[in-house]
């Protein structure tokens, strides 16, 4: 689409570029003021230039939550768009039960984060939560609080329960924008269920499923509330993911320097990742549109 | 192939239809010939549409039987009815090369390798595309694109029938002449039976060597382009075959003269008596303006459609169109207007009534 | 009031979308725009209306330099192929929604909206809403949404397109007489030549982003330019054959003829001559009319005519005759043409000579 040139419109988000400025870019100043440089407190500051840079890509420890943090994007990503998908396809296309199904999806998007992780802490306690203690009954030994096995599947169920509804809901609106002319066509050609799925539903949905795939990943890879309600971390560290290690060095250890540190490489990985999905869709668009 | 028979077919969209008009495809018998070229002409919701996916098996009629040659295939899929159809907008498979759109009818019904690649190279060249055969299909022009679905609908020799459901749409004017020409050359050659619906009467005419006229849900003429034109069994038909269509007057029949306000003309037969709002019609083509001959004209416009001029007048109080030829004066002391006798219609209620008829 | 574009021209991305085009719209004119699709008629329409900034050039209204202008600030309206109204409102409201806009009061909304309904037939659904309307009674209420402000620039980029062939035919006679109503300048693409002539006014014919041709419709119907204005303004297309002059005869491909009226005076040398399909005919109908034999592909009959699918050599031809005349397909005919009605083309494309019944048939007319 071309549009006309207006240089007026610079104005109008001349606003949002202002409080931008006051709520991200001068915060996040602040927090280049501290990776730069090491304080006893006084509001003395020292130079210190790119030293808690260098402790940080070496520390084992932020190694090891870096890897915690990428297996569970990975698994929940295998997981959940899959599963989504799975759930668009047969979800109803039309009528009453497609509404029901709708809302009934959009549930647990509306639970707040800290909620649910309040929810799946209490229900997979073994002495009062339902599932903890139907599992312990049933001879299974189930102990989210003590076994790492055991909470890092109680995170990644909590995860895929609360998430999937929206790489469902995204999926399904690609879906419904297919003409009806292509499943007659296929089925004419008679196309097996496998090749409609291949060659019509996923080129069509390709689009919001690269959506799906950016938000989910970015969530997963900032997530904090829930995990850290349900495990606090644990057990011992392995649960421990790099915003919550994050906050345990900021606040619990107050090493502010190097929490600085990571948290800027933090930053920049996220951007990274997203400016590489931003550009693999752009050019799927320009294909597309040629 | 197969010959296809509708018996006391009839379809509703609701569940519980009982009165008339809430069937959309009011009760009807009809038989497609083996290897014939049909069109199915009516202008939007008379239900051509719902009859073509009957056909097809993408609906299911609310009421009697669907044949193929002699199997009962009223119930039975898509898929098993062997046939191809052909998409207002082009159907293709985006994400696939355009020999592999043309190959994916064969490979899934697990023909032999080779004769897909003799097959397919047959189908490029015939919609002219053999160059661009392993192009990805997306980014290719509507044109293009319908010319894959077209070649797509024609790769499987051993269809029962192959629909088209106005597959001209999106398609140029300059285009549309190569494409049904091509169509028409392929029925010539294959001899598949084709069912080709449309809105558009010059598609439909140039196409179809019987063309089924539908209206309201319901069948009003099946005959050759010529039958249509010439002697139209309903008014409607009068009015949606020729451009413009047919000119319609009030009269009152006697013998083989029809009498309109004081004035009368001369018909081409005799007639009984005819019970009814009576009329006469005459095509555009038929009439003539005439310096005293006919009846009193009143020229309201003329316009230059090229190869001749539409006149838009009045005869005896209601619209009437005359065809004159390219480049004729009209001049002011053409105030009359006659008819080829041989060429009138008499119609009682809209039906047209055949000659001698009591 | 006119509508002047000197020189105008775009490109997108390196791309030029419409070449250097000078034309003059007079007031109260019917102008259509002739082309193929992608000839640049919606963009052209796109800079007639301000949505896009022409990259070379000026665009004048009634003498003043809009050139930059905000589109809100013009007096445009603009039908589209889709029928675009407001889908929740009634149809009287949607009529009433530009004059809404721009602050009239309740009293004069309501005159302008039905008077306008009236125009366009659709005062006895002022109360429904667009979607409960046949196709053709939506494009009206469009239509009528468009006229109600009192636009000087109407533009209606392939309004029938998407209507059934019988509502087209309808609209096709309402439009002039709307047009006659509403003074305006009405600008109007179409990708087909029955439609232009329909119409009549002025026709721009056009061809990948070129204006080939700007005049009255008929005279470029009669008088094509260039080989290009004749085939995109002839429906079944233009046919074409060889043709060499030498002193007083006239080579038609295989057949030869005396060089009378404006041919005698063209210098000897080679010619594409062109004449249209429904000049052919079976049998002789003038003693000048020349034969020429050909291999018939495909006749397709419309119920009073036939349409000729002819192989002559290399050139396919189509030829468009009286009658229902059943022929076997791939038989030789011969089909006779009177060289009054063939147009002779220069090597460049250029028309050299009209057709002499051309000229005599706008003496005629005027």
């Amino acid at each position: 689409m071309i549009k006309t040139q207006n240089n007026k419109a610079w104005f109008l988000v001349l606003p949002v570029l202002v409080v931008v400025a006051f709520s991200a870019v001068l915060p996040l100043m602040t927090v280049v003021n501290y990776a730069m440089n090491d304080t006893f407190g006084n509001n003395q500051f020292f130079w210190v230039g790119l030293e808690w840079f260098e402790e940080m890509v070496t520390s084992s420890r932020l190694h090891a939550a870096l890897g915690r943090q990428v297996m569970f994007s990975a698994i929940i990503l295998a997981i959940e768009v899959p599963l989504g998908i799975y759930i668009a396809l047969n979800m109803p296309k039309s009528g009453f039960w497609a509404s029901f199904c709708l809302v009934l999806m959009s549930l647990p998007l509306l639970i707040p984060f800290n909620v649910v992780g309040t929810i799946w802490q209490i229900f997979g306690r073994v002495d009062i939560g339902l599932l903890g203690h139907t599992a312990a009954a049933l001879g299974f030994d189930y102990n989210y609080t003590n076994d790492p096995f055991d909470a890092w599947v109680t995170v990644i169920v909590m995860d895929v329960w609360h998430w999937t509804s929206l790489v469902a809901l995204l999926a399904y609106a690609g879906l419904q924008s297919i003409p009806q002319a292509y499943y007659q066509a296929a089925k004419i050609d008679q196309a097996s269920r496998w090749a409609v799925f291949r060659y019509i539903e996923l080129p069509k949905m390709q689009g919001v499923l690269l959506i799906a795939i950016l938000l989910r990943f970015m969530d997963s890879f900032m997530i904090y509330t829930e995990p850290f309600v349900v495990t606090g971390g644990g057990p011992g560290n392995s649960t421990t993911f790099l915003s919550i290690d994050l906050v345990k060095m900021a606040i619990g250890q107050f090493d502010l320097g190097p929490a600085a540190a990571f948290s800027l490489m933090y930053f920049l990985v996220i951007l990274l990742v997203s400016w590489v999905f931003f550009t693999v869709m752009t050019n799927l668009d320009r294909q597309e549109s040629k | 192939m197969a010959q296809i028979t509708l018996k006391n077919l009839a379809h509703s969209y609701y569940p519980n239809a009982s009165k008339d008009e809430d069937f959309a495809l009011k009760e009807m018998d009809h038989v497609w010939q083996d290897g014939g070229a049909y069109a199915l002409l009516g202008s939007s919701g008379c239900g051509k549409t719902t009859l073509l996916n009957i056909i097809s098996g993408l609906l299911r009629p609310s009421q009697g039987r669907v044949l193929f040659g002699d199997r009962d295939v009223t119930d039975a899929a898509t898929a098993e009815r062997n046939i191809a159809q052909v998409f207002q907008f082009p159907v293709v498979y985006d994400t696939m090369s355009v020999r592999d759109n043309l190959a994916f009818p064969l490979r899934n019904r697990g023909m032999d390798p080779k004769y897909i690649a003799e097959r397919v190279q047959a189908i490029a060249q015939m919609i002219g595309m053999e160059d661009r055969l392993s192009r990805k299909a997306q980014g290719l022009t509507a044109d293009a694109k319908q010319k894959i679905s077209l070649g797509r609908g024609m790769v499987r020799e051993d269809v029962n029938a192959i629909l088209f459901d106005e597959p001209l749409t999106v398609i140029d004017p300059h285009m549309k002449w190569e494409l049904r020409t091509q169509l028409k050359k392929l029925h010539r050659d294959f001899g598949h039976t084709m069912i080709y619906v449309t809105h558009d009467q010059t598609e439909a005419l140039t196409f179809a060597d019987k063309v089924v006229v539908m209206y309201d849900g319901r069948v009003v003429q099946m005959g050759t382009p010529e039958e249509l034109f010439e002697t139209p069994a309903h008014t409607f038909v009068g009015y949606f075959i020729g451009s413009p269509g047919m000119n319609l007057l009030d009269a009152k029949i006697d013998g083989n003269r029809a009498h309109l306000q004081g004035a009368s003309v001369s018909l081409g037969a005799a007639y009984g008596p005819i019970n009814g709002r009576t009329q006469i019609g005459i095509r555009p083509e038929y009439a003539a303006l005439t310096r005293g001959d006919g009846l009193p004209v009143s020229i309201r416009r003329v316009e230059d459609v090229g190869r001749h001029r539409l006149i838009r007048a009045e005869v005896m109080g209601q619209p009437f169109s005359i065809v004159a030829p390219e480049g004729m004066e009209i001049c002011a002391d053409l105030t009359h207007v006659a008819f080829v006798p041989q060429k009138i219609n008499v119609y009682a209620d809209d039906w047209r009534v055949k000659e001698g008829a009591v | 009031m006119a509508l002047e574009l000197q020189n105008v021209s775009r490109s997108v991305e390196g791309r030029v979308h419409i070449h250097p085009t000078t034309l003059t719209l007079q007031k109260g004119t019917m102008n259509v725009l002739l082309g193929p699709t992608l000839s640049g008629k919606t963009s052209l329409m796109r800079l007639m209306a301000g949505l896009d900034a022409p990259t070379t050039g000026r665009i004048l209204w009634d003498g003043t330099d809009v050139t930059g202008m905000r589109v809100q600030d013009r007096k445009v309206a603009m039908v589209y192929q889709q029928f675009i109204n407001y889908p929740g409102m009634t149809v009287y409201d949607n009529i009433a929604s530009p004059l809404r806009i721009m602050g009239r009061d309740a009293a004069s909304i309501d005159k302008a909206v039905r008077e306008t309904a009236e125009m366009m037939r659709l005062t006895p659904m002022l109360q429904r809403r667009p979607l409960e309307l046949s196709g053709g009674q939506q494009q009206r209420c469009a239509l009528a949404r468009a006229l109600v402000k009192g636009a000087g620039l109407v533009l209606l980029d392939e309004p029938l397109a998407n209507l059934d062939y019988k509502l087209r035919e309808e609209l096709r006679i309402e439009i002039p007489r709307i047009f006659e109503a509403s003074g305006a300048i009405f600008v109007y693409a179409t990708t087909e030549p029955e439609e232009a002539l329909l119409l009549g006014g002025s026709t721009a014919a056009l061809h990948e982003g070129r204006v080939t041709q700007f005049g009255p419709t008929p005279q470029v119907y009669r008088q094509p330019a260039d080989m290009t204005t004749a085939r995109v303004f002839s429906d079944p297309p233009m046919n074409f054959l060889p043709c060499v002059k030498t002193f007083a005869k006239l080579a038609l491909g295989e057949v030869t003829t005396p060089a009378s009226g404006a041919f005698a005076s063209l210098p000897d040398g080679t010619y594409t001559a062109g004449f249209r399909a429904n000049h052919l005919s079976l049998h002789q109908q003038s003693p000048d009319a020349v034969p020429f034999s050909c291999m018939l592909g495909v006749t397709e009959i419309t119920g009073s005519e036939t349409f000729l699918h002819l192989y002559h050599g290399a050139d396919k031809w189509v030829g468009l005759v009286h009658g229902v005349q059943n022929l076997a397909d791939g038989a030789e005919v011969t089909v006779w043409l009177d060289p009054a009605h063939v147009y002779l083309f220069d090597a460049s494309g250029r028309l050299a000579a009209a057709a002499a019944y051309a000229q005599s048939d706008l003496k005629g007319a005027a």
